[in-house]
């Protein structure tokens, strides 16, 4: 009788076995699948490619060149000019769109009549295609016959040459990013906000504080982590920046960013290299220093966010536990 | 019973979804479809085409349907050369995305010639072929004789000016004797332009458009431009390509110009608007300015003799080598290029044909636009046409070099950099492109 169970109990202990510790993989199975297709192998291909001479025109001859690409990248002034674009139009489009949502948040927040409706409109701007979005700025902000130009004009502003100026040609891709982002960014802000417990906002009212104390010292630090987790987001966002430029720059000069590349970002960049010159090898150099650059930044950020918190916070019990009747 | 039932739930679950998620993996990287496309039991031909070429534009299509009931055609039509090059390299380096016939534009006649010639079909066997322009057909032939494509059109250039803003500035506008002016030499094209500064009342009109198009005129008036023969680079040495850019940059300097970059916002409100007087207007170019300037500027746009004999553009249509229908393809390239067929663009169009039977066709010699105050653009154009150089020299990077020019040349314009700085500027650029 035992020597007749024993086999078929040990596959069950193996089937069993395999239930608990294998079942939970098999269902997590296809992220790491796809990520392994779709992510990991383009990454380290790139990598790969990154160390050659190839062209577009035929992929299967790779000429070795070591790490070739990436000395001749950071010795190439076109790529310390990206990337100080990128960092100029990042700056100049994060921190607007964020102080904007912040406050736009606040506001949605409000017990107002329609919320549903505006809530729904902050966010349309993000529905639409970036194509559709540059495309629209791009007449708007047009030299000769754009509107923006025109109504300039009403103030006895000459027409700006807005695309071949440095300043303003990144100011207007700005202003293309911010339109964009902002309400997303206000709706990711207005659920933390909502995550606020009410009798904050009452402890506050009673101990006095206006509107805009209550959002200095209750609303920003109640949702400081959301604030942390736009800004990383953004800066993603800013680094990959192409479309807006490529589409307001127009045909040869969005690819290299303006005739003296004056808005190339590191993404132009990157498709200037590969798909105008067709090289590659040095488009795949960028794709990697720019890969880098975002670990580097969010390295950074870690860090920041340890040192941060490490310093003492004031402590905001006490103000609250403070006596209301002081006059 | 019950656990046993479960435990065999389970595994089935499990299964499932390693299937499901082996399925999800594989299933991007299958779906090649080899087989013809059909369509309501039809041949589907597909079309890759940029620009104005005229055959989306014309019914064209619709009578070879008509004629050919068992062929549907389908056109898919990039407005921006640039974006379209960039798209057929891609689904040529990856092998799919490809349409069965792709227009080839003749600043990439040479890189596909080098790089691609295995990709398309032989057109060399097509019949009648010998209609073509000699060196119109060498552009696309390999050095083993295969043909990549046949010749849709040509770009001769002549210059389109504003009658109403030549007169205002007190040049004369019947185009024999504006063709008078600068006959012989562009720089004097430029001279013409100082008395139009000086004559015009009006200060916000320009005499150009953009010093590109002075540049573009200039250089392809001779057989080499960037390369020779052995394909060498010689852009820096070449006189033709020195004395265009002295001229452009003087132009541009002499604040003769509308900084504008053709086909690119602001350029087609200036054709309608009147921004500025004239423009290099290869016939291909035609179709643009009347469809742009529209209807209310029909009469006030003419067209003189250019001062020298260029080509600027003109494209082909090629097959691919692993298109399902690529009999009924090559057959559909032949009859588009046929000389009828070019010289019916031309009359609907005026993109001129490439095709030495189609300039004795009558329409053509003797062709006139309406538009262009009934100016004889068969004549002018097909004058334009001899001149253009037997032979031209082309390069694997002539497209791309060129736009570098361009944004070379905005440098000086919009940017007010010198125009050595900006030729140091473009020179670099080249090196770093062609390295």
């Amino acid at each position: 009788m035992a020597t007749s169970i024993d086999p078929r109990q040990s596959r069950r202990n193996i089937l069993h076995r395999l239930d608990l510790g294998a079942v939970p993989y098999t269902f997590i199975a296809p992220f790491f699948l796809i990520f392994g297709a779709f992510g990991l192998y383009p990454l380290l291909y790139t990598f790969w490619i990154s160390l050659h001479r190839v062209e577009l025109s035929s992929l299967d001859t790779m000429e070795w060149r070591g790490l070739a690409n990436f000395t001749e990248l950071f010795e190439d002034d076109r790529f310390w000019n990206a990337l100080s674009n990128t960092f100029t139009i990042g700056v100049i489009s994060t921190v607007p769109q964020l102080l904007m949502a912040l406050g736009l948040a606040h506001l949605l927040n409000y017990r107002l009549r329609g919320s549903v409706f505006f809530r729904v409109a902050v966010l349309t701007p993000y529905a639409t295609s970036v194509a559709a979005a540059a495309l629209v700025f791009t007449m708007l902000f047009e030299r000769d016959f754009g509107m923006i130009n025109w109504v300039l004009g009403f103030f006895g502003v000459d027409n700006l040459d807005w695309e071949s100026q440095k300043w303003p040609a990144q100011f207007a891709i700005s202003t293309i990013v911010i339109w964009r982002w902002t309400g997303y960014n206000a709706l990711l802000y207005l659920a933390a906000m909502q995550a606020i417990p009410k009798d904050l906002y009452e402890a506050a009212a009673i101990d006095g504080a206006s509107r805009w104390q209550q959002f200095r010292t209750v609303t920003v630090p109640g949702i400081s982590a959301t604030i942390v987790f736009t800004i990383v987001l953004s800066t993603i966002g800013a680094t990959q920046l192409f479309g807006e430029p490529l589409i307001f720059g127009q045909g040869p000069n969005g690819i290299s960013g303006g005739a003296d590349n004056q808005y190339q970002t590191l993404g132009l960049l990157l498709y200037e290299e590969g798909w105008k010159n067709y090289q590659m090898g040095r488009a795949s150099a960028i794709a990697w220093a720019m890969f880098l650059i975002l670990i580097l930044i969010f390295v950074l950020q870690r860090v920041l966010a340890r040192v941060l918190s490490r310093t003492p916070r004031p402590v905001k019990a006490p103000r609250r536990a403070r006596p209301s009747r002081t006059s | 019973m019950g656990t046993a039932r479960k435990r065999f739930g389970s595994t089935l679950v499990s299964a499932t979804a390693l299937a499901v998620s082996l399925v999800l993996v594989a299933g991007c990287g299958s779906g090649d479809e080899d087989k013809a496309r059909t369509k309501d039991g039809k041949t589907v031909i597909s079309l890759g085409l940029f620009g104005v070429m005229g055959y989306k534009e014309t019914d064209l299509l619709d009578r070879y349907m008509k004629e050919n009931p068992d062929v549907t055609i389908e056109t898919d039509v990039a407005g921006d050369e640039q974006t379209y090059y960039t798209a057929l390299q891609t689904h040529l380096a990856a092998g799919s995305g490809l349409k069965d016939i792709q227009g080839i534009e003749i600043g990439r006649a040479k890189e596909l010639v080098d790089t691609q010639a295995d990709k398309f079909a032989d057109l060399s066997k097509t019949p009648g072929l010998d209609h073509f322009l000699p060196w119109k057909q060498s552009q696309v032939t390999t050095g083993d004789g295969k043909v990549l494509g046949l010749g849709t059109d040509i770009g001769p250039m002549a210059v389109c000016y504003r009658k109403d803003l030549f007169e205002q500035a007190g040049l004369p506008t019947d185009r024999a004797e504006v063709a008078k002016l600068w006959e012989g030499d562009w720089s004097k094209y430029v001279d013409v332009g100082r008395t139009f500064k000086q004559g015009s009342k009006d200060s916000k009109v320009a005499y150009m458009d953009s010093s590109t198009g002075l540049f573009n005129a200039m250089i392809y008036g001779d057989e080499k431009q960037f390369y020779d023969e052995d394909g060498k680079l010689i852009y820096q040495d070449n006189p033709v390509v020195k004395d265009a850019w002295k001229l452009a940059a003087d132009a541009a300097t002499s604040g003769l110009t509308a900084k504008l970059r053709q086909f690119q916002p602001g350029w087609d409100p200036g054709l309608s608007n009147g921004t500025f007087a004239t423009t290099v207007c290869p016939a291909w170019m035609l179709a643009h300015i009347s469809e742009k300037a529209g209807p209310a500027n029909k009469g006030k746009w003419d067209v003189a003799k250019a001062p020298k004999g260029a080509n600027w553009g003109g494209s082909f249509l090629g097959v691919m080598e692993d298109s399902p229908v690529k009999e009924q393809a090559e057959k559909l390239v032949a009859w588009l290029t046929a000389p009828e067929q070019q010289a019916y663009i031309f009359e609907k169009l005026g993109n001129f044909p490439s095709s030495k039977t189609a300039l004795d066709i009558p329409a053509v010699a003797n062709g006139t636009s309406p538009y262009f105050s009934d100016a004889p653009i068969g004549q002018i154009f097909g004058d334009a046409a001899k001149e253009i150089p037997a032979k031209q020299v082309l390069g694997r990077k002539d497209g791309t070099i060129k736009d570098t020019f361009s944004l070379g040349l905005q440098l000086i314009e919009a940017q007010g950099k010198s125009p050595d700085d900006a030729w140091k500027t473009t020179d670099e650029r080249i090196q770093k492109l062609t390295r």
